[in-house]
């Protein structure tokens, strides 16, 4: 969610029983503020709060002008003092797909299984954000364009998905680079609109069913829950421009997606 | 933002479409003026994109501008021309619209171009629009000019544009003038006036702006006109740097105009419907005696003060908006008052697929409710009585039948009964709803059974109370029960209380009548003092559980299966004594009420409870907050006297290994085999014959050995 409409948005995204204490909020605002000075970002997201056995962590997000660029990734244990989480390394992925089980809270924390290197708290944490992050970071269609020159913007005059429009999941995207786009025939892809189609929808997420969609606050707030990374929730209110995701969870993906269906 | 407006770019698209429609008039046109065309065609393929060159400021605007000029002049000269292209007015507008033309007859011979920019002069000069007094007066000048030009657009009707002198596609020429009655013949003599070139050129282009585009109904010319409109009424600053929002809105607002104001949005329906039910939350019950209302309701009110246990939850980060609260503490106010509570406390809220269960505990006043529960009870009764009628009656069919066909082995476990209302399992009564406002449903008390599936199967609530749970090992019940038995575990493994704010009764003498199953009721401490915060915090120690524990049989007292009653001794005495020795039951025995925390098991060496301050930095007024690892959504808070228990989650246990559902049970045996039930080939007929030999000497020895005896008895007797 964005910093700047940040207790709003949490205020929004409260229906599924997480959010942020007073005290934390307040640090929030003043410390996104700074980070966004300090690292020039155009944008910063609080993307969530990663809970752990000891002490959570907090996770936020910059982006630059355009906005499906690599994004980078801070922590911080206090929401005050944010440090930036090394960039993934296919090596890292590898091992953190291996280590399960809580995260401890503790970012020097390692670690042991079968495999002779020992995996980092901290790095656990960026590698658990990031498949999270790849898989269910949500935005509604429209929020973004793309000009022809490449860069992608927001979309300033996104006036909100409409009722019947939010209700289905073809509204919402991923927020990140396309890869299906490219399997869609060509009868798809005709009906498609290449300034505001450009990312994956989650239409065609597997398993089928992965996102819960619902109607809050006597209709006047849809919210997706991922079910494959529970504590992932999503907020649009339509007609408005009020949107945003926030992960609050312990960073496990949920196999048993397909028993519990 | 550097779209030029787009007024300008159509008029060189229609002369290209003109173009394909014209041929047969380009040869006779070409036959008459090619001598004077050849030294414009180049000059007039510049003069084309006239417009974008003029609003850009290019420096050809001077000559262009020149261009314009020469452009009446231009009209005047081909009239023959104009006369043949007259013939071809029925073809020129209606033809506009299906042919868009690439620009590759630019590059064809000179005579098209000049053909057509006679064409839009006469266009030009029949224009009806205003729209095209704006393209005449933008080839007119610099780009300054403009915001003047669209002063003039300040009424909605488009007035007929008189034929203006200056026209945007000529060159001023003098070598171009040639006056029509020069040129000869007239080819075709038509009953039309003579619509100037100017006048049809404009004619085309707006025809072309006209037409419609393949997705929608809507033009680029009423497109352009509502844009406009909303400009000049509006009258932004900047409009330029707007243009693009504004654009954007107006083709919004084309295709959904705002409903007349007695017509409801359609889309808002549900949403408004929502509303009203929730306005009638808020409305008071029963207008009448205002003020008695009033201290009755300050008196004393089951319903739990739920503003404040929602801000120290939010204190912990925990919980639903403010205003969500206050909403729940409505309708927890209307249960109150429909039915006959006596305590009642907002449990929590699970999520489902499509909605979610808003989840009230409720305790009902004395003898209130067992009025149900007998219906309940009676009914099931019934079904069993007649379930046990029937298998008498195929008891003694079975016995008339001459072919006994074997029965199967196989026996149902017994069922454990359930527990009576107000103890354990089914102590409280619950009630969920999908939103405040919706009306409350009751859910029905748990059965051994349904907890007992419910810990093998894990299923996402789908938010509908009948809703089949369909899963492995199939779950007796619907999502009620299911949700019923969640509820029960979640009760029972998560609600906790700081050590001494409850405390057992006096009455010490139970312990040993109950067989050491432990005290199952517990009152609250009135010397409870509270334990500080950093206290309960450190260890686990100062919480205790005070739910009862669920014990593997589904009940929180043990019960053995064997001991049948009554009814069921009478029906299954046979039975019972073949099975006797083979099923010993033990005694399951669970944490007894009151256990603290730190007792708890470990899942995986990881502890099952995380105690925090809810705030670091003022520790003297933060809440002990402690969330189960166990059930990821279970939180409790303490500070002070006063704590409390909320669940707001998806209603599933944590399992640190992936969930393995049971494996289908195996396939029972038919039927014992024995020599009578299985197959065994017949005997051949040599076997036949050495049995029957063997039969017959056997016979024979036999009959010898009487007759041996006979003898030796008649032997004894004579002597």
């Amino acid at each position: 969610m964005d910093a700047e409409s940040l207790l709003l948005s949490l205020e929004l995204a409260s229906g599924s029983g997480q959010g942020l204490s007073p005290d934390r909020r307040a640090a929030l605002l003043t410390s996104l503020m700074l980070v966004k000075r300090d690292y020039r970002f155009d944008r910063v997201l609080f993307w969530g709060r990663i809970l752990g056995l000891v002490a959570d962590y907090y996770i936020a997000q910059g982006l630059s002008e355009d906005q499906l660029a690599p994004r980078k990734t801070l922590y911080s244990l206090n929401c005050m003092e944010w440090s930036l989480l090394p960039p993934a390394t296919k090596e890292m992925e590898i091992q953190t797909s291996v280590v399960r089980g809580r995260f401890m809270g503790d970012p020097s924390h390692e670690y042991e299984h079968t495999e002779p290197q020992k995996v980092n708290d901290g790095e656990k944490a960026f590698e658990e954000e990031v498949p999270i992050d790849k898989a269910v970071a949500v935005i509604p269609r429209g929020a973004l364009f793309k000009t022809p020159f490449g860069p992608i913007n927001v979309n300033r005059t996104f006036e909100g998905l409409s009722l019947s429009e939010a209700k289905k999941l073809s509204s919402y995207f991923h927020f990140r680079e396309p890869v299906e786009l490219k399997n869609k025939t060509l009868l798809e892809k005709a009906e498609l609109d290449p300034s505001l189609d450009f990312m994956d929808s989650l239409e065609h997420d597997i398993p089928k069913g992965s996102w819960s969609v619902q109607m809050e606050r006597g209709n006047a707030l849809v919210v997706l829950r991922s079910l494959l990374w529970p504590g992932l929730t999503f907020y649009h209110a339509p007609r408005t421009k009020n949107y945003g995701y926030i992960y609050v969870g312990t960073g496990e993906k949920n196999l048993d997606l397909p028993f519990m269906l | 933002m550097g779209d030029p407006p787009p007024d300008p770019e159509p008029p060189s698209q229609p002369t290209s479409s003109r173009r394909s429609s014209q041929v047969s008039e380009r040869r006779h046109s070409r036959e008459l003026s090619r001598p004077q065309v050849s030294p414009l065609v180049p000059e007039e393929l510049q003069q084309i994109p006239l417009g974008p060159q003029i609003l850009r400021g290019s420096q050809e605007a001077p000559s262009n501008q020149s261009n314009l000029r020469g452009w009446p002049q231009r009209a005047s000269l081909t009239p023959n021309e104009n006369l043949v292209f007259q013939a071809e007015d029925p073809y020129v507008n209606p033809g506009f619209p299906a042919e868009v033309q690439p620009q590759a007859y630019l590059s064809e011979g000179g005579l098209q171009a000049s053909q057509n920019g006679s064409l839009m002069l006469q266009q030009v000069q029949q224009s009806e629009g205003s729209l095209f007094q704006q393209l005449e007066s933008t080839y007119q000048g610099p780009a300054a000019d403009l915001p003047g030009q669209f002063t003039m657009y300040q009424r909605e009707d488009l007035p007929l544009s008189l034929g203006t002198q200056h026209g945007p596609y000529m060159r001023d020429d003098p070598t171009l003038q040639f006056s029509p009655s020069e040129l000869g013949f007239m080819s075709f003599n038509m009953e039309l006036p003579e619509p100037e070139p100017r006048e049809l050129a404009v004619q085309n282009a707006k025809a072309y702006l006209l037409q419609t585009s393949i997705n929608s109904d809507l033009s680029l010319y009423e497109h352009l006109v509502n844009l406009l409109t909303k400009i000049l009424n509006q009258r932004p600053e900047d409009p330029l740097f707007l243009l693009e929002s504004l654009n954007r809105t107006t083709q919004w607002e084309w295709f959904h105009p705002k409903l007349d104001t007695l017509r409801d949005d359609p889309e808002m329906q549900p949403t408004y419907e929502m509303a009203e039910r929730q306005k009638a939350l808020f409305s008071r019950s029963g207008s009448g005696e205002g003020e008695q209302e009033m201290e009755e309701e300050t008196a004393e009110s089951p319903v739990p003060n739920i503003m404040e246990k929602a801000f120290y939850f939010e204190q912990a980060g925990v919980g639903l908006s403010s205003d969500e609260s206050f909403r729940i503490f409505m309708a927890l106010k209307q249960l109150v008052e429909q039915q006959p509570v006596h305590t009642c406390r907002f449990w929590g809220k699970v999520l489902g697929l499509s909605r979610s269960y808003l989840v009230a505990e409720v305790e009902f006043r004395e003898g209130e409710e067992e009025a149900e529960e007998e219906e309940v009870d009676e009914m099931t009764e019934g079904g069993e009585g007649m379930e046990a009628h029937g298998e008498e009656e195929g008891d003694e069919d079975e016995d008339k039948a001459p072919d006994i066909v074997p029965k199967p082995t196989w026996k149902p476990p017994p069922v454990i009964p359930k527990e009576d209302s107000r103890i354990g399992t089914n102590r409280y009564l619950y009630f969920v709803c999908n939103e405040p406002g919706r009306p409350w449903m009751r859910l029905p008390h748990v059965t051994p059974i349904q907890i007992v599936q419910a810990r093998k199967i894990r299923k996402f609530f789908t938010g509908y109370l009948d809703a089949p749970v369909i899963s492995y090992p199939p779950f007796p019940g619907n999502e009620a029960n299911y949700l019923r038995a969640q509820i029960a575990r979640i009760s029972a493994a998560t609600h906790i209380s700081p050590l001494g704010f409850y405390q057992f009764g006096e009455e010490e003498g139970d312990e040993e009548e109950e067989g050491g199953a432990g005290r199952d009721s517990y009152e609250e401490n009135p010397d409870f003092e509270g334990i500080p915060v950093l206290e309960l915090v450190d260890s686990m120690a100062n919480w205790v559980h005070h739910t009862q524990h669920i014990l593997p049989q589904g009940r929180c007292t043990w019960v053995n299966p064997l001991q049948k009653t009554e009814e069921e001794e009478e029906l299954g005495e046979e039975e019972e004594k073949a099975d006797e020795g083979v099923e010993e039951v033990e005694q399951e025995v669970g944490p007894p009420l009151l256990t603290p925390l730190s007792e708890d098991a470990e899942i995986m060496h990881m502890a099952p409870w995380t105690a925090r301050l809810s705030c670091t930095f003022s520790p003297q007024y933060s809440v002990a907050v402690v969330r189960s690892n166990l059930w990821p959504g279970a939180y409790a808070y303490a500070s002070g006297k006063k704590f409390e228990n909320i669940y707001i989650g998806w209603g599933h246990k944590y399992s640190p290994e992936n969930f393995n559902p049971s494996l289908p049970a195996p396939i029972q045996h038919e039927y014992p085999s024995g020599p009578d039930t299985i197959e065994m080939s017949d005997p051949t007929v040599d076997e036949e014959q050495a049995l029957k030999a063997a039969q017959e000497q056997a016979l024979a020895a036999a009959e010898e050995e009487e007759e041996d005896e006979e003898e030796d008895e008649d032997e004894d007797q004579d002597d």
